[in-house]
């Protein structure tokens, strides 16, 4: 391996610190809440573990599991098929995404003191375009990530149900086009089980992040964790989904390398 | 005069747990017509269809006129007690650690002198109804009973036996969400269940009235969500050695046949929360139930399924439902099997559509969750084995007794 090049600077700040690595990723548990549609409609699958062997009879010398989960369970990746709007676009499916939008650049738009005082809190362009004089513009091709501090909450918190639904944080339609259209970012990532808001089914379109994102061939992340640990700018995000033949999303491990100021 | 059982005390940790041992296992196939009756709760005998005689014990052959046509006839189960006489000692393993022993000849007003088990407040001479009920084998056995109720009846040793009742017992009912699994919960306080526990799936999802059911004394509230083994398993380590009784609530009711569903997922999920959760379930607890058949007043001794009348034979309007209820009903089956070992007995309550949500198109007679509960109860304390509960869940078993084939063109 060469030791000069990009690359190798890159493998020797790994190496020493200056660049940390940071899981952005909620563990895999039964317990970890889902996507709760009425019952009548198709249900997200939580996710659940069987063990096939532990060094027993089924299996002198290994252990070993059988995991059954949605596409859409835990930490995961939205591929733009996933909703009706990005059903006929080209590359829609997580197995045709291009390997380079998997190592992207993200922008942190902090709202956890807004998700704390009201959990229906809605981001507007007004919130980005403020994020935008303190840090500068959003720049093509990134993760734009919503801070709401949803994933430091227990299950029953993060869930947050009511009679009339989630109440969780999410982006406006508004917002969603601007990111979309004005600012073309690469996707949309949030703490909560959606990239919309538990309430977002009475928006005007409903669900826009999930219309407007994947309508034009973005990606969405949600379930992140850790993201407190990230800078507002400068963190690069790496998050790619399983090879799932025509999948329409996927569970992953989403990781983060972050430049350490401490070094 | 019952002396009332008093709530058994703590257990010594130094003292080995006693091994259940069975009282003799072996029947005729002649002789299960009894055990038919006792596995319903009902008293009938052996009759001839052409001289009406009836007769017992159960013989190949009418013993007034020889005819081999015979069939079990419900009968009065009225009578007196002709003569008693107590056992103190025998070389069988079971009534040996259960000496002294009384049983008597009881003269039924209906014809037949049948040995039988007897009651302690009845004795000589005295008029008792006779019930045929289950032993810790499985097998039939008759009971003389006092005429009318006496005080602390159902506390009588011999009586307990062959009983399950919830006295002083302690319950899993493993899904409290359900109205049937709340309503089961109530009626185990009310029984005299010594604590129940309930269980309760996917605790971040809101449970109206569950603050309520903790506020009952004796419920503990208890994560577990037989969909999931590893909750399943926690549970059965926290808590598996105390479970005397076991209800499975857990459902997943969804409508449909077969071809109204796009793909397996609806399916997969009712054999989740149905097949699988039973087998789930039956691996956690069934073997320290099994163990603990003989463990004192307080011995395991009943897992009970609430199962739909439709495993019996499918009704496409909730066709995939009634296959897993059908692949439930097998299960049940064999665990029944494999827990009689232990004395464990295994009680399945049929019910026609219940006043709940999934059933909400369905028109009446439709089956309250408290029903249910009552006859979870009274299956219990009478030690049933298959438990009918509701007209529609009635009228499929006699329909099916008559031509199977009948009510299949009927249902669909």
């Amino acid at each position: 391996m060469s030791t000069s090049g990009s690359l190798a600077t890159f493998a020797s700040a790994l190496a020493s610190g200056s660049i940390e690595v940071i899981d952005l990723t909620h563990t895999l548990s039964p317990d970890f809440p889902t996507l709760v549609l009425p019952p009548e409609l198709g249900q997200c699958a939580p996710f659940r573990i069987e063990e096939v062997s532990r060094y027993d009879e089924r299996g002198p010398a290994w252990y070993w599991n059988t995991i059954t989960l949605n596409e859409h369970t835990g930490t995961h990746f939205d591929a733009p098929v996933h909703w009706i709007s990005g059903r006929d676009l080209p590359h829609n499916t997580v197995d045709a995404v291009p390997p380079r939008h998997l190592v992207a650049p993200a922008c942190v738009i902090d709202v956890s003191a807004d998700c704390a005082a009201n959990p229906d809190f809605v981001l507007e362009v007004s919130h980005v375009e403020a994020w935008e004089t303190q840090h500068g513009r959003i720049p093509e091709g990134c993760w734009v990530l919503m801070r709401s501090g949803w994933g430091q909450r227990d299950a029953k918190a993060y869930a947050n149900l009511r009679e009339d639904g989630a109440h969780t944080p999410g982006p406006s339609h508004a917002v969603m086009r601007f990111l979309v259209d004005a600012r073309g970012i690469l996707g949309f990532g949030t703490e909560t089980i959606g990239t919309d808001a538990g309430q977002a089914h009475h928006f005007d379109p409903p669900y826009p992040a999930h219309y407007y994102l994947h309508g034009k061939g973005r990606y969405g992340l949600q379930c992140l964790a850790n993201l407190d640990k990230l800078p507002p700018t400068g963190a690069l995000i790496i998050a790619p989904p399983l090879k799932i033949k025509g999948g329409s999303g996927s569970p992953l491990r989403v990781l983060a390398l972050v430049e350490n100021s401490r070094k | 005069m019952t002396m009332p059982l008093t709530p058994p005390k703590r257990k010594n940790p130094l003292k080995r747990t006693r091994l259940p041992v069975l009282p003799s296992g072996i029947r005729s196939r002649t002789a299960h017509l009894l055990t038919q009756a006792a596995a319903e709760g009902r008293f009938a005998l052996p009759a001839c269809n052409d001289c009406g005689a009836v007769h017992y014990p159960p013989r190949d052959a009418c013993p007034k006129c020889l005819s081999p046509r015979l069939a079990l006839k419900d009968v009065s189960p009225a009578g007196s007690v002709a003569a008693e006489t107590i056992i103190r000692t025998s070389t069988d393993a079971y009534f040996r650690e259960r000496m002294p022993w009384r049983i008597g000849t009881v003269a039924l007003d209906a014809g037949p002198a049948v040995i039988a088990h007897l009651h302690g407040d009845v004795s000589a001479g005295q008029r008792v109804r006779l019930a045929l009920k289950l032993d810790k084998s499985g097998q039939a056995v008759a009971i003389a009973l006092p005429e009318k109720e006496t005080p602390d009846m159902s506390d009588d040793p011999q009586l307990r036996e062959l009983t399950l009742d919830p006295k002083f017992r302690r319950v899993l009912v493993t899904d409290a969400r359900t109205p049937v699994g709340r309503a089961v919960v109530e009626a185990m306080v009310k029984a005299g269940a010594a604590l129940v526990f309930a269980g309760v799936p996917e605790s971040w999802k809101p449970t109206p009235g569950q603050d309520d059911l903790a506020k009952l004394k004796g419920v503990e509230i208890h994560a577990l969500d037989v969909t999931d083994t590893k909750s399943v398993q926690e549970l059965a380590a926290e808590i598996g050695a105390k479970v005397d009784i076991l209800i499975n609530t857990a459902e997943h009711v969804r409508p449909g046949g077969l071809l109204e569903r796009r793909g397996v997922q609806m399916a997969r999920e009712e054999l989740e929360a149905g097949y699988l959760g039973l087998l789930r379930l039956a691996q956690a607890f069934g073997p320290t139930m099994r163990f603990r058949g003989a463990d004192g007043v307080n011995n395991a001794c009943a897992w009970v399924n609430v199962l739909s009348v439709y495993a019996l034979t499918n009704w496409p309007a909730y066709g995939a439902h009634s296959a897993s209820q059908a692949a439930m009903l097998s299960a049940a089956q064999s665990l029944r099997a494999e827990l009689r070992p232990g004395g464990v007995r295994v009680v399945n309550v049929f019910s026609g559509p219940i006043e709940t949500e999934w059933y909400q198109p369905v028109p009446p007679p439709k089956v309250a969750p408290g029903q249910i509960a009552s006859a979870i109860v009274d299956a219990l304390k009478r030690g049933l084995e298959d438990v009918y509960v509701g007209d529609i869940a009635e009228d499929v078993r006699a329909r099916l007794a008559v031509n199977p084939k009948a009510i299949e063109r009927e249902l669909g």
